[in-house]
């Protein structure tokens, strides 16, 4: 069962030309897919596609499109820095009409989950990089989506919090298992993080070709060193040296 | 040791021009209708001072009723533009029309239309347009400032208009709006004065009558006075706004 399907779509901007396409993706429910590819090669634009912020200009997109049902988080942690941290978890649902004091209580709960708890009073401007981004994350979980979408989320932070946080996000995974499809350059953490490596072609964007990661979700404790990791990484990285080959 | 010299230096300077003014006075023997010492200018503070306080409150509660109404209106009419790009378009060339006119050209005008026997209605109005157009380009401003992936979130949840201006763009606007009060604000007490000038005499008895008043009994050193409390109810009000500015911005930031 597919939670949101791209058919052929193809998305042209004025004066710019076409971003993406023609570029076909059926998601699996509970699937982790990374989509990689070089900068201006459409990956965002395909993740806006996945979300409903944009149409395509050809092609279908079929996708989840209940409230709630579909949460992005964005590069950068995009709080409103006057709401407290528990007050920004909480939008989604008071703006969907739950009663304040059962989407406060939601709210509690979710920060809890990204190990903010006692945060919840905070205001975003008093939490480090790497808490921020985990608001951000218990803001998109607390609606308790069937798709998460994450636009190269850990791009802003340092590599230890990235990797600390990727660990956060498939555990999170684990507990109610969205289908989640995250946006990155980086080869190591899209192979880490997905059972399925979408590699992207310079852009205008289409599908160079995909890697699957068979390798149970969490990863155990030492996957980077294994085999699985590191014939994946490769293969991933062969792609995008193709998909830029391909363009030039 | 630093801290204190550096909130002294300033009253040390104005002490030293008073010393000198005083003294160049008595030196040169200036007459004092034209440049009265500082000595007559102190008398004339502390004579009759119940009028002098009258006067200053006149002016200071003219331009307070003005920066309300202007408060009120420039931010419904700002909120009520935010709707549509294209009343915003259609609104602008009003807007700085109203901001680049002398608010002293419009005087005689407004005083008509308030009528002979309601000047103070004049002030107020001429105030109100002076204070206008900071607090009302601030508001348009800020309503505009909100992250744009916090709208393109406000989008996703599915979040009506009313919920987008009041949740999102009103809270994001607050440092530009206090902003433009702080601006606003100086600017109505100039208004409020200026358009007093206009009024002429007899009307409003603010700070601008006692100039005008004085200046017509070749009084200078209550005109001199009547400055005094001018400069330091604006000085007062700036100071007053600044830490409401700083308040509220520390609100609106969480620390």
């Amino acid at each position: 069962m597919s939670v949101a399907v791209l058919d052929r779509v193809e998305v042209d901007y004025a004066g710019r030309g076409r971003a993406l396409g023609p570029f076909s993706l059926s998601l699996a429910a509970g699937g982790i897919t990374a989509l990689v590819g070089p900068s201006g090669c459409g990956k965002s634009t395909a993740l806006r596609l996945l979300a409903g912020l944009e149409g395509p200009t050809r092609g279908t997109v079929e996708r989840a499109a209940g409230r709630g049902e579909t949460s992005v988080v964005f590069q950068a942690a995009t709080l409103a820095p006057w709401l407290t941290a528990e007050a920004n978890v909480a939008l989604p649902l008071e703006l969907s009409g739950m009663p304040r004091a059962e989407a406060r209580a939601r709210a509690v709960t979710a920060l809890g989950r990204v190990g903010l708890k006692g945060a919840e009073r905070a205001r975003p401007a008093q939490l480090s990089g790497g808490m921020a981004m985990r608001a951000s994350l218990a803001r998109a979980l607390v609606t308790e989506p069937r798709l998460l979408l994450l636009d190269e989320p850990f791009a802003a932070l340092d590599e230890i919090t990235r990797r600390t946080l990727a660990d956060d996000v498939l555990d999170l995974w684990s507990q109610t298992r969205p289908a989640i499809v995250f946006v990155t350059h980086n080869v190591e953490e899209a192979v880490y993080m997905a059972d399925r490596v979408v590699v992207i072609s310079r852009g205008p964007g289409t599908i160079t070709g995909e890697v699957r990661i068979d390798a149970h979700l969490p990863r155990p404790a030492g996957f980077r060193v294994t085999a699985t990791f590191r014939e994946a990484s490769e293969a991933v990285s062969n792609l995008l040296a193709k998909g830029s080959e391909v363009a030039a | 040791m630093r801290r204190l010299l550096e909130a002294l230096a300033p009253f040390t300077l104005i002490t030293l021009l008073l010393v000198v003014w005083e003294v160049g006075c008595r030196v040169t023997g200036v007459p004092a209708y034209f440049l009265p010492p500082p000595s007559a200018v102190a008398v004339a503070l502390v004579t009759d001072p119940q009028s002098l306080i009258e006067a200053a409150w006149n002016t200071l509660s003219v331009a307070l009723i003005a920066l309300a109404i202007a408060s009120i209106s420039a931010l419904s009419i700002a909120m009520f533009v935010g709707l549509s790009p294209l009343l915003e378009k259609a609104v602008a060339p009003l807007a700085s029309t109203l901001q680049v006119t002398p608010v002293v050209a419009i005087a005689p005008l407004v005083l008509i239309w308030a009528g002979i026997d309601h000047p103070e209605r004049a002030v107020i109005a001429l105030a109100v347009l002076v204070a206008f157009f900071p607090i009302f380009s601030g508001a348009v401003t800020g309503l505009k400032s909100a992250d744009p992936d916090l709208e393109r979130l406000f989008d996703l949840y599915g979040a009506n208009r009313f919920q987008r201006v009041i949740r999102l763009r009103l809270p994001a606007s607050v440092p530009f709006l206090l902003e433009g009060h702080k601006v606003g604000a100086g600017l109505a007490i100039i208004g409020a004065v200026v358009a007093e000038f206009g009024a002429g005499s007899g009307g409003i008895r603010g700070l601008a009558w006692r100039i005008l008043d004085a200046s017509n009994k070749l009084q200078t050193a209550r005109m001199i006075a009547a400055l005094v409390v001018l400069g330091i109810m604006g000085v007062a009000l700036h100071a007053l706004l600044d830490r409401m500015e700083r308040v509220g911005m520390t609100w609106w930031r969480g620390r």
